[in-house]
């Protein structure tokens, strides 16, 4: 292996004496790599689109049948309904971690004794196995034996059933979530507010602002970039949310917490209908793509409209 | 003025606690429900430290038969998917960042953006008609999905910032390419070939969806095994919580040993990641 690298790159060496140095000699650097990345993500998603235009079951021979698996998609109700829970969930599990998170990371922003050991037990959460955390979080959830309905009784509120009631199912997984992924944010919050210069603060202070004040005019809009970022972060790694959601609940109680990819799961390896499961991961991959060029679009205007208010 | 000084160190000190309470709680708890006998366990109003320490529950765990082959099947499959990815990926980086090539992150990209599930697809089939199934090999293959772009993509990042100098000067006295990667290169990146190793190693230990499709009952990895417990084996709450603890303690160990490389890489690839 080495030899072949030495010998390319002695080679491109003799053809370009000078300092000119810069294409195919980094090439065999990159061609195992490459290799491994052909092998395991090109392929799978070329075979998957080849998929997704076959009625392919295990067990049983594959046909040709174009673009019926995609067609399928619109009338089939458990899809549609997954669709909806998909966009609720994300849509709570972007907003609810950027909110505490910004708040985490404006704490963690000042100076205190053991910040940084206390930062490591912050991020635990998140680098947890969800599994494990998932199987605690199934016993705290427990309508009688649970510890959040005792710490709901301490301040006076009635139990609940969590994750075992169709309509608090996804709020209670959503907790999960935030409880999981807020220290993600605060981790990139708080690399915004590292770069954020003093001077407006100081300016700030003599003109006798408050901490409101100060917040809302200065960290906030400096900020912006960095919470958008995790915000795109928080929106592709919620839609694709799976352990937690099977683990907890497998997708119920019924269907009531079915996501997009619960249900991709159910599809491929429970019924082994490879070809729509195949249909489902494309369109899934398509639905993702599209949220993030429409959180691009929506900051594009954001900051046109900022950039003319500033002009007016 | 000292009064108010004293007053937002309070404030400072009370946010702090309120804000990583859930984390200490959360985890502190499941070393409770870890650490009791059922009656306790099922006890209301909860008992939070009880009076009985039951170590037989870790006890239980690690005498159920299985329980070592899985611990030994997760090291298997994170070690090695984690070395193969360090092996081309640490290269591919050094190649990437070297020839500017930013394109090729785009690969990357898609990869960090497709749902696990969708790789399961092919290649459950791939592995199915090799005849792989019932072995740990397509388990550590997939989890390169997981290893190969982390190590990349923190590679990238390390080896911009590396200064060309030393690189060129090198060059010019006559090394060859792999030697000025070797020798120059290498060493200086030793702190992001560490941050690149923690990360993969985690993200490939914590690693569930591809272990349920691909797992059988000799090749389970310790998330599929536990969750297992939970649907067949184990319905008391006691042995439950200390095979979660034993499963995510390596993590949460080097997650306060190595907090430090972590929140680099975590904002490295987050922050370029968008």
């Amino acid at each position: 292996m080495s030899t072949v690298i030495q010998a390319t790159s002695a080679a491109a060496d003799n053809a370009a004496p000078e300092r000119e140095w810069r294409p195919p000699s980094y090439w065999p650097f990159v061609i195992p790599a490459l290799v491994v990345v052909l092998a395991v993500i090109i392929f799978p998603w070329v075979f998957t689109i080849w998929m997704s235009m076959h009625e392919w079951k295990v067990g049983s021979p594959t046909t040709f049948v174009g673009l019926a698996n995609y067609l399928r998609l619109p009338t089939d109700p458990r899809f549609v309904e997954a669709v909806g829970h998909t966009l609720l969930y994300t849509a709570l599990s972007v907003v609810l971690p950027l909110i505490f998170g910004t708040l985490a990371a404006i704490v963690f922003h000042q100076k205190f004794a053991a910040r940084g050991f206390l930062r490591g037990i912050f991020i635990m959460p998140m680098m947890a196995t969800p599994v494990a955390i998932a199987l605690v979080w199934t016993m705290m959830f427990h309508p009688q034996l649970g510890v959040l309905n005792y710490l709901l009784s301490l301040v006076g509120l009635p139990p609940q059933l969590w994750v075992f009631n169709p309509n608090t199912v996804i709020p209670s997984l959503v907790l999960v979530e935030t409880w999981q992924w807020t220290p993600l944010v605060m981790l990139i919050v708080l690399g915004g507010l590292a770069a954020i210069p003093t001077e407006p603060y100081e300016s700030a202070q003599i003109d006798g602002a408050n901490f409101w004040q100060v917040f809302r005019f200065i960290t906030l809009p400096l900020i912006m970039p960095f919470l958008f970022i995790a915000g795109m972060i928080r929106m592709i790694d919620a839609v694709k949310s799976f352990d937690i959601i099977f683990a907890i609940t497998q997708g119920g109680p019924g269907s009531a917490s079915e996501t997009i990819n619960v249900y991709l799961y159910s599809v491929a390896f429970v019924y082994y209908d490879l070809g729509y499961g195949s249909a489902i991961a494309v369109v899934f991959f398509l639905l993702i793509v599209a949220l993030a060029a429409l959180l691009l679009y929506l900051r594009k205007r954001m900051l046109w409209t900022a950039e003319l208010g500033g002009g007016a | 003025m000292n009064l108010r000084q004293l007053l937002g160190r309070i404030g400072l000190w009370l946010s702090v606690f309120v804000i990583v309470s859930p984390a200490i709680l959360f985890f502190l708890w499941m070393a409770s429900l870890s650490l009791k006998f059922e009656i306790d366990n099922a006890a209301y109003p909860p008992v939070f430290i009880p009076e009985n320490f039951a170590w037989k529950n870790y006890a239980d765990v690690f005498a159920s038969n299985r329980f070592v082959t899985y611990f030994v099947n997760s090291l298997i499959v994170t070690g090695s998917a984690t070395g193969l990815a360090m092996l081309v990926g640490v290269p591919a980086g050094y190649g990437i960042a070297r020839m500017a090539a930013h394109k090729s992150a785009v690969v990357i990209l898609i990869a960090r953006i497709t749902p696990g599930l969708s790789y399961l697809i092919p290649l459950f089939l791939l592995f199915q008609w090799l005849g792989l199934l019932g072995t740990l090999v397509p388990q550590v293959i997939i989890h390169l999905v997981v290893t190969v772009p982390i190590v990349i993509w923190i590679m990238i990042g390390y080896f911009e910032t590396t200064p060309l100098e030393l690189e060129e000067a090198a060059l010019i006295d006559g090394a060859t390419r792999w030697q000025v990667f070797r020798h120059v290169a290498l060493p200086i990146a030793k702190p992001g070939l560490a941050v690149a190793f923690i990360l993969a190693v985690i993200f490939s230990w914590n690693n569930f969806v591809f272990g349920i499709v691909l797992a059988g009952r000799e090749t389970r990895t310790l998330p599929v095994a536990v969750y297992n417990m939970i649907s067949f084996d184990q319905l008391s709450w006691g042995p439950l919580a200390a095979a979660a603890l034993i499963v995510t303690a390596p993590v949460l160990l080097l997650t306060v040993l190595a907090q430090r490389q972590i929140v680099a890489g975590l904002t490295a690839g987050a922050v370029k990641g968008g």
